[in-house]
C-alpha cells in the first residue's frame, strides 16, 4: 500500500496572501467590535434585555456546532474504517479546532465581564448546562489535539483508531450539551424539548461537512494538486444525506408543537405570522439551507458538477446560520407565557414580541469569529502538512492512517 | 388636683414611659435583625404576598424600589433595567383586567440559579435569590431560563450607586427582596410603600413562621403562584389572580 504524501500548503502566492490579509482585518474589526461593546456596555448593540442572545451568539453557535461535525469526516476514516476518507482526517480534525476556537471567541468576546473569564474557568456550578460545555470544549481541543498527534508522528499511527473513537463519542457529548443549552430552557416554549440535542447533531453532521468541502475545495483550487471527482462525489451525496436529516427533525420539531396545544401560538409564530421570523424559517432555513442544497445535489442536471457542490455547501452555511438566527433570536422574541389565556402588557415589553435589529458591531463580532477559524486554518495548513499531495481518485483511498 | 394638671401629668407620665419604653422596643428589633457576621438561616423562608384586589392604579412600588436600589432608566426602554413592574392582564375572553406587581419569585428552585455556570446567581438559606456581583460573567444564561423576564442586563456604565446595593456593568442583577433591609430587620421597600401610598396589597414575612400574617393568610385563604406548572416554589404569591 503506498503511503500518501502530505505537504504543507505553498502560501507564498498573491492570493494566499490577500486571503490571509482579508481573514485578519476582519478579526482585527471583530476585535475593535468587541472592544466598543465592552467599553460603551452592550447598549451600543441590537440586544436588550428581552433579547440577550444576538447574532454573536447565532454565529459562535454555528461554529461550535460546525466545528463538531468537521470531525465526522476523519471519524468515518478511523472509527467507521472508511480508507477513502483518511487523506482527510488531518485536515478534517484541524478545523474541528479552528471553528470551536472561533465561535468560543466570539462567545468570550460577548460576555458582559470578559474580563472575568478566569472566573469561568476556576468557579463551577455543574448544574449548570454551561458549565458542562466548559469542560466539554477544553477537553475537545485535548482529545483532537491527541488525535491529530496519533496521525502525524508516525510512531502514535497505530493508536490513531482509538483515538478517533474517544473523539468521535466526545463530539457527540459536545454537540448534546450545546443543544441542551437550549433544550433545558423550561421556560421558553419555543425551546424546551430533548429533540434539540439530536437536532443540533445533525446540524453539526452537516454546517461542519459543508464548511470542510468549501475549505477542501478551495485549499485544492488552482493548485497543483489534485481533487478526485469520486471523493467529492460521495462527500456530496452524504452533505444531502445529512442536509435532508436536518429537516426531518426540523419537521418532527414543529409537528409535535403542531400536536401540543399550548405550543399553538409559539408554532403559528414560527412557521406562519412571525414577520421577520416566519420568512427566515421559511427563505433561509427550509428554502436555502434544505430545499436548494438537495437540489442542487441530487438533481440530474447540476449531480457530478463542482460549482454545483460548492454552492450547495455554501448555502448549507447560510441555510445554518438562518436556522440557528430563527431559533435564537426568534426563540426569544416569541414572549413569555407566563399567565394562561390572559393579555399581558408592561414597560418592560411582556406579551408582545421583542424587537431586534442586528448591530455593526455585533455582526463584525460574529464575522470575525468566522475569519478567526478560517485564518487559523490557513495558516496551520501553511506550517504543518496537513493536506495530501494529491487527492486524485487512484491516489485517495491508499493513505497512511 | 384640677382636671387640667390631672391630664398633663398623665400625657407626662405617658411620654416618659414611651421614652423609656422606646429604646428598649428598638433593642428588640435590633436584636431581633441578623448580625452581618450571621449566616442566613434556612429555618425562615423570606416571602410576598401580593393582593391584586387591592393592586391600586399606581406604581408606589416601582417608586419606591428604583429609589430604593438605584436603578433607574437611560430613555432606552429595552435596555433599561427594571427589577419590578407593573404587568397589566386582560382576559382574552372575558375581557377581565387585572394589573400587579411583577419581579423576581425568588423560587425555592430557581432557573436561573441553576444554569449559572460560575455560581453566582445563588440562592440564600432564607430563600432569597441574588447575583454575587463579582462572579457574574455576564453571560445571560440566567435570564434566558427566569420564566418571569425578572432579570436585566446591565447594558451601560453605572453612576451614583446606593452604599447597600452595588452594581455593575456588564453583569445581571434583579429584585433583591431588599435584602439589606431584611437582614437590618426592616421591610421591603416595595411593600413600604405599598402600605404607606398604595393599595396596602402587598405583606412581607417569613413564610414559615406560624406567627407572621403571610404565613396565617397563605394557610387560610387562597392564594396562587405565577406558572405553578414549572413546580419552583416560588417565595411571591398572589391573591386573586
Amino acid at each position: 500500500m503506498a503511503s500518501i504524501q502530505y505537504r504543507e500548503i505553498d502560501g507564498r502566492s498573491a492570493a494566499f496572501r490577500t486571503l490571509v490579509g482579508a481573514l485578519g482585518i476582519l478579526v482585527l474589526a471583530g476585535l475593535a467590535a468587541a472592544w466598543y461593546m465592552e467599553h460603551q456596555g452592550h447598549h451600543v448593540t441590537g440586544m436588550s434585555n428581552r433579547i440577550v442572545w444576538g447574532v454573536p451568539h447565532v454565529f459562535a453557535v454555528f461554529l461550535i456546532v460546525a466545528a463538531s461535525g468537521a470531525l465526522n469526516v476523519a471519524s468515518i476514516a478511523s472509527v467507521f474504517g472508511r480508507e477513502l476518507y483518511k487523506p482527510l482526517a488531518r485536515l478534517s480534525g484541524l478545523l474541528a479546532i479552528t471553528l470551536l476556537a472561533g465561535g468560543l471567541s466570539v462567545l468570550v468576546l460577548d460576555l458582559g465581564r470578559p474580563d472575568r473569564l478566569v472566573v469561568a474557568m476556576t468557579h463551577y456550578n455543574f448544574k449548570s448546562v454551561f458549565a458542562w460545555n466548559i469542560f466539554l470544549y477544553t477537553g475537545f481541543f485535548a482529545v483532537v489535539a491527541l488525535y491529530l498527534w496519533t496521525m502525524f508522528e508516525r510512531r502514535m499511527n497505530g493508536f490513531t483508531q482509538r483515538a478517533g473513537l474517544v473523539a468521535f463519542v466526545w463530539r457527540l457529548v459536545l454537540t448534546t450539551g450545546t443543544g441542551s443549552i437550549f433544550g433545558f430552557l423550561v421556560a421558553r416554549e419555543p425551546y424546551d424539548s430533548a429533540l434539540l440535542a439530536p437536532l443540533f447533531i445533525v446540524m453539526s453532521f452537516a454546517f461542519g461537512l459543508a464548511i470542510f468541502l468549501l475549505v477542501l475545495m478551495a485549499a485544492y483550487r488552482g493548485r497543483a494538486r489534485a481533487l478526485g471527482d469520486a471523493l467529492l462525489h460521495r462527500l456530496g451525496n452524504l452533505l444531502g444525506v445529512f442536509v435532508a436529516a436536518v429537516l426531518y427533525f426540523v419537521a418532527v420539531f414543529q409537528l409535535t408543537n403542531f400536536y401540543i396545544a399550548r405550543q399553538h401560538e409559539v408554532v403559528r409564530f414560527l412557521l406562519i405570522d412571525g414577520g421577520v421570523y416566519t420568512g427566515i424559517f421559511w427563505i433561509g432555513q427550509v428554502l436555502v439551507g434544505g430545499i436548494v442544497p438537495l437540489a442542487l445535489l441530487f438533481a440530474p442536471a447540476t449531480r457530478g458538477s463542482r460549482g454545483a457542490l460548492a454552492a450547495a455547501a455554501a448555502c448549507v452555511v447560510a441555510g445554518g446560520l438562518a436556522q440557528l438566527y430563527v431559533l435564537i433570536i426568534g426563540g426569544q422574541a416569541f414572549p413569555l407565557a407566563m399567565f394562561a389565556d390572559k393579555e399581558v402588557s408592561s414597560s418592560f415589553f411582556d406579551g408582545v414580541v421583542a424587537s431586534y435589529a442586528p448591530s455593526l458591531p455585533e455582526v463584525a463580532l460574529g464575522a470575525g469569529g468566522m475569519a478567526l477559524a478560517l485564518a487559523l486554518t490557513a495558516l496551520a495548513l501553511k506550517v504543518l502538512p496537513f493536506l495530501p499531495q494529491s487527492l486524485a481518485d487512484g491516489d485517495a483511498g491508499s493513505a497512511a492512517p | 388636683m384640677n382636671p387640667d394638671r390631672r391630664q398633663f401629668l398623665g400625657w407626662g407620665a405617658a411620654a416618659v414611659a414611651g421614652a423609656a419604653l422606646a429604646p428598649g422596643l428598638r433593642l428588640i428589633e435590633l436584636a431581633q435583625a441578623r448580625s452581618p457576621e450571621e449566616a442566613a438561616s434556612a429555618l425562615k423562608r423570606w416571602g410576598l404576598l401580593i393582593d391584586i384586589t387591592k393592586c391600586a392604579d399606581c406604581d408606589d412600588c416601582v417608586t419606591a424600589c428604583s429609589d430604593e436600589n438605584g436603578w433607574k432608566g437611560h430613555g432606552r426602554p429595552e435596555t433599561d433595567p427594571q427589577w419590578i413592574r407593573k404587568v397589566s392582564l386582560r382576559d382574552k375572553r372575558t375581557g377581565y383586567a387585572q394589573a400587579l406587581p411583577m419581579m423576581c419569585q425568588h423560587c425555592e428552585h430557581p432557573p436561573c440559579v441553576d444554569v449559572c455556570p460560575t455560581g453566582a446567581s445563588f440562592r440564600r438559606d432564607d430563600g432569597i435569590v441574588l447575583v454575587d456581583k463579582h462572579a457574574c460573567i455576564g453571560c445571560r444564561y440566567c435570564v434566558m431560563a427566569c420564566p418571569y423576564g425578572a432579570r436585566s442586563f446591565i447594558h451601560e456604565e453605572i453612576t451614583g450607586q446606593k452604599a447597600d446595593v452595588p452594581r455593575g456593568k456588564g453583569v445581571v442583577e434583579s429584585c433583591t427582596l431588599c435584602v439589606h433591609r431584611v437582614d437590618r430587620g426592616e421591610t421591603p421597600a416595595c411593600v413600604e410603600a405599598c402600605n404607606r401610598d398604595g393599595g396596602k396589597a402587598m405583606v412581607f414575612g417569613d413564610l414559615n413562621d406560624p406567627a407572621a400574617e403571610i404565613h396565617r393568610r397563605i394557610r387560610s385563604e387562597p392564594s396562587s403562584q405565577v406558572r405553578a406548572d414549572l413546580a419552583l416554589n416560588t417565595g411571591v404569591r398572589y391573591q386573586g389572580l
